[in-house]
């Protein structure tokens, strides 16, 4: 098979009835205002982090409430906790405690950890 | 049926206006008060109306022909301090400390636009190049629009929602006309000048309206304004004094920065002071995003709390300029009907 550079790709669907969910779950318990996100992208706007990295937060969110969490271990790292998003954030999300709350959701799944 | 009575109507905007023309022509006699030195409200500052472009004059007339009865007395430059209800009569009182009296009360007092110096983070009131929306009208009126160094801009920007569903300014609610109004005047910027680059800055393109979405169509098509989504988080001053906006560019998923030649900030709609002033001496109740609240939401929206006061227009809710003259119609016949002594709660 590799000869003829075949191989299977992955799906690139959100399966959202076999995705994992629970670490959204643990952050909108700790944090409900996250339920307000529109997804505006003020956060991702303002952010240092995100105007170097490809560190989103508006991205971050969605992902997490989709249950698309491989992707969100390394790029919780690179937010410095600054707090700009929260100035910014026109539904009055408390982003930075959202981000504290995804660490620690990943820090006690061993599968997610960071 | 023409009938006796006599009605105070407080604010001579559209809503006043209306109300006022259709009471005077079943032979109600209208006191209608307006704190400003003219009639006809926000529309009269409009050069172009959506979705049409036609000139805001063509509405100012008609309300001025509409209005224009023999029954219907207009006090402009007038407040009103005190608003009281004795022997099933309204008495009230004037700044300048005339009475009147009268049946019944219409409250049509309108919205105030946005401070749009609210949001220091968009530079209005700071930099040169920022301006609102209702400037801009002003501009195309004076048939000049220029950079403040007399340039003629190539690179233009709208931001939508300043001042509406922002909790940052304790409005939740969305003003759902800045959208389409932004793009009315995007457009009018490509036909005034066609080399310039237009974009809006949306969080959701609100396009509810008759013909709203046609003319958003026609904004993408035939005058290639761009459209991008995201809120600005910030707008900065460049030393040739243009200005930089930051945004996500969320369909994209990066963030984006782009100079521009002027700004214009899409002001929402807010309850008018003059209108929090009649809530507080008549005593109505207003709702969480401090408009009049109707006494229900499906079939009382021209009534409150208290018995005899009526509503008409945007003091309840955003409306545009065609909801307001229907609901000021429709508070017209409540009107007529708490006359005929029927009242439906």
């Amino acid at each position: 098979m590799n000869r003829f550079g075949f191989s299977l790709s992955k799906g690139r669907q959100i399966n959202y009835d076999t995705n994992d969910r629970s670490a959204a779950e643990y952050v909108i318990a700790g944090e409900p205002s996250l339920l307000a996100c529109i997804e505006c992208g003020g956060c991702a706007s303002t952010c240092t982090s995100g105007n170097f990295t490809s560190f989103s937060l508006r991205q971050l969110n969605i992902l997490l409430k989709r249950g698309e969490n491989d992707s969100l271990r390394d790029e919780l790292r690179k937010c410095m906790l600054c707090g700009k998003c929260t100035l910014v954030c026109p539904r009055g999300v408390n982003t930075r405690n959202v981000i504290l709350l995804a660490m620690e959701a990943f820090n006690k799944s061993q599968d997610y950890a960071v | 049926m023409i009938m006796a009575g006599s009605v105070i109507v407080i604010g001579a905007g559209s809503a006043g206006m209306e109300v006022s023309g259709v009471l005077a022509r079943s032979g109600v006699s209208v006191t209608l008060i307006e704190k400003t030195a003219n009639t006809g409200g926000h529309v009269k500052n409009w050069h172009h109306l959506f979705p049409d472009h036609r000139d805001g004059a063509d509405v100012v007339s008609y309300m001025g022909v509409r209005a224009g009865h023999k029954l219907v007395n207009i006090l402009t430059g007038t407040e009103i301090r005190e608003l009281s209800r004795k022997g099933g009569k309204f008495h009230a009182t004037t700044e300048g400390g005339s009475e009147l009296t009268g049946d019944a009360v219409v409250v049509a007092t309108g919205f105030d636009l946005f401070d749009c110096s609210r949001k220091e983070e968009y530079g209005y009131g700071i930099y040169d190049n920022v301006h609102t929306s209702a400037e801009l009208e002003e501009m195309f009126r004076a048939g000049r629009l220029t950079t403040a160094s007399g340039k003629e801009p190539e690179k233009i920007g709208f931001v939508h929602c300043v001042g509406s569903r922002d909790e940052k300014v304790g409005n939740l609610y969305c003003s759902k006309l800045c959208c389409v109004t932004a793009v009315k005047q995007a457009i009018e910027v490509r036909k005034k000048l066609p080399r310039s680059k237009v974009f809006c800055f949306y969080m959701d393109m609100r396009m509810g309206g008759a013909s709203y979405e046609e003319l958003y169509r026609e904004a993408q098509e035939e005058w290639g304004i761009s459209f991008i989504r995201g809120k600005v988080s910030e707008a900065g001053e460049m030393i040739d004094h243009r200005i930089q906006v930051k945004v996500e560019d969320t369909l994209v998923g990066r963030p984006l920065k782009l100079e521009l030649d002027m700004l214009f900030l899409m002001a929402g709609m807010e309850m008018s002071e003059a209108g929090a002033r009649i809530s507080r001496i008549a005593g109505l109740k207003t709702g969480e995003n401090r408009f009049l609240l109707a006494s229900d939401n499906h079939y009382g929206s021209n009534r409150g709390n208290v018995e005899g006061i009526f509503y008409a227009g945007s003091c309840t809710a955003p409306m545009n300029i065609t909801e307001t003259i229907s609901h000021a119609r429709a508070a017209a016949t409540e009107v007529i009907d708490y006359l005929n002594g029927i009242n439906l709660k």
